[in-house]
């Protein structure tokens, strides 16, 4: 029995003696970046080796803010995210739940459609949006830009479907019974039923819409249309400008995303697992 | 079941909508654009037009070539070791797991661009982290973004950072539902850890593993932020561009709308084919 023990201890400890490294290496580039956000151009581009914060973000902050108008931009991204997750979630699951319960013409032809698309690439579908809503409609440099045609992603439909076709029939039956119309059913009894799966779709929605970079940077190239990243990335490559700057806006677009994450874990783990990005 | 087709279409419509514009009209449109002239006003049909130019295009091999080398290298490295990380991550005897996860699991949050600006940063070539980590140790210091084998290799390292416990996340998901009782059984005729992950993890988990390598096949295809932010739009002279940015630099730089459409669809037929591969790879036994 000793030896079966010392066995699994041999096996524990060479276990964390290899996850650990690797952890390290995986958090390095965060850490450096928290750390690179608090030092002085100056202190980064010196040629000591610096592994802990500095105290200077605040300064990096202003400085980002003097070659680009971050705050603002990160006003635009936030209220673009939360726009669009709202819109994404209601429609995703109204098309979700069409398909998980009712029976109609054309019902087959939806899904097939979904499903045979779905793994197209995005870029084939970006030259005729880009001419759509830029050349056709005239809405460059707008929030509708940003907003409207993301809204085409169809995950979210099969993440919904599949979230209400797992639920037992009888819930709908009883009051459909007594006579409860549709659209109330849909909201007050199948949508609080899927507030789990809600919830997962709209961290992974807003997560998406946050860090989309290459439709934002088509579409909004304006400097007072640009998203946060989009503004980030004019600053990325140019030569005179602040790279603890250019940190400290990687920390403030980073670091509440991983808030979320940690506070949230179930509900991401929950909703890459089921495939919702992308 | 009676049809409802009325209430079907109330719920259905608002998304349908959203999806034809900017989805399926979109599909059709960049087809037929292929196949026109673009830099004409009106623009004309002319079918070799662009398809043509692409057979004889230089920058689109480079492109090609580059794209299809990363696929190649980064997708095996990071299926694997997202594999190593969800099996290690899900066993018993690991302690403070939260920990571990947060590691693994943490770049998935991360932006393209904050984590794009990051990794120039710190293989920059004269106070890049990295390099100085490498003189601390007695090595040559190397210069990432001049050449291309080393600008290839910060590219396929930082899509392996950022995308690796992705992997792992649907991986772990699936291992969990991996039924205990068949490695007990296995356990108690003696099978071996090792050959319990050969002969029971991996078979098991062979359309998850598929899944997630096409996933990340047609996300390595479209590559775009990378080597347009970390080795300076493809830099050095090409040397990492891929199919994705000269899609940009054709379609939004030079306005070649027909040109970038042809690129677009010839990633698309990679995707088809590389879906069908998955189909057939996973098709269930006859």
């Amino acid at each position: 029995m000793t030896s079966r023990s010392q066995r699994r201890l041999g096996r524990s400890i060479a276990l964390h003696l290899f996850l650990t490294p690797l952890a390290l290496v995986w958090l390095f580039p965060l850490w450096m970046m928290v750390v690179f956000s608090t030092m002085p151009d100056n202190g980064i581009f010196s040629p000591g080796i610096e592994l802990l914060p500095h105290d200077n973000f605040l300064d990096n902050v202003a400085n980002l803010q003097r070659d680009t108008n971050f705050i603002g931009a990160i006003g635009i991204s936030v209220s673009v995210a939360v726009t669009y997750t709202v819109l994404s979630v209601l429609l995703t699951s109204m098309a979700g739940w069409a398909l998980a319960r009712y029976e109609f013409h054309g019902k087959g032809a939806v899904v097939a459609i979904i499903f045979g698309t779905i793994t197209l690439p995005y870029a084939v579908v970006l030259i005729p949006q880009f001419i759509m809503v830029a050349r056709d409609f005239g809405l460059a440099n707008t929030w509708i830009a940003l907003i409207v045609p993301p809204l085409f992603n169809s995950l979210g439909v099969l993440f919904m479907r599949q979230a209400f076709s797992m639920m037992p029939a009888e819930l709908f039956d009883a009051a459909r019974v007594e006579g409860v119309k549709e659209w109330r059913i849909f909201l007050f009894v199948a949508l609080p039923l899927a507030r789990p799966m809600l919830a997962a779709l709209a961290i992974i929605l807003f997560l998406a819409s946050w860090n989309n970079y290459l439709w934002p940077l088509l579409i909004n190239s304006q400097p007072g249309a640009m998203t946060a990243p989009v503004a980030l990335g004019t600053l990325i490559g140019l030569t005179k400008v602040s790279w603890g700057g250019i940190m400290a806006g990687a920390v403030m677009l980073t670091v509440p995303m991983l808030i979320v994450f940690v506070l949230l874990q179930r509900h991401f783990i929950a909703g890459i697992a089921a495939g919702a990005v992308k | 079941m009676r049809t409802q087709n009325a209430t079907a279409y109330r719920f259905l419509t608002p998304y349908l909508l959203v999806f034809a514009i900017f989805w399926i009209w979109p599909i059709i449109s960049s087809f037929l654009i292929s196949f026109q002239a673009t830099r004409t006003v009106p623009w004309r049909f002319a079918p070799t037009f662009n398809w043509g130019r692409l057979v004889g295009d230089p920058a689109f091999y480079n492109a090609l070539k580059n794209t299809l080398l990363i696929l190649v290298i980064q997708v095996p490295v990071m299926i694997a070791l997202a594999i190593v990380m969800a099996v290690l991550l899900n066993s018993p005897l690991l302690k403070a797991r939260g920990l571990y996860r947060f590691a693994f699991f943490a770049p998935v949050v991360v932006g393209e661009v904050a984590y794009s600006a990051v990794f120039r940063l710190m293989f920059s070539l004269d106070f890049g982290i990295i390099n100085k980590l490498l003189e601390s140790v007695g090595l040559e210091k190397i210069d990432w973004f001049s050449n291309v084998t080393p600008a290839m290799a910060v590219i396929m390292i930082a899509v392996t950072w950022r995308w690796a416990g992705y992997n792992a996340i649907i991986i772990l998901a699936g291992l969990q539902s991996i039924p205990e009782d068949v490695y007990e059984a296995a356990t108690l005729d003696r099978v071996s850890k090792l050959k319990q992950f050969f002969y029971i993890t991996l078979p098991l988990l062979k359309p998850v593993i598929v899944f997630c390598a096409v996933l990340s096949i047609i996300g390595t295809m479209q590559l775009f932020t990378e080597p347009f932010l970390i080795t300076e739009r493809g830099g050095p002279g090409g040397g990492t561009e891929t199919l994705g940015l000269l899609l940009y630099r054709q379609g939004f730089r030079s306005l070649n709308f027909g040109y970038a459409s042809a690129v677009a669809y010839t990633m698309a037929g990679l995707a088809i084919a590389i879906t069908l591969v998955q189909l057939w790879l996973t098709r269930e036994p006859k």
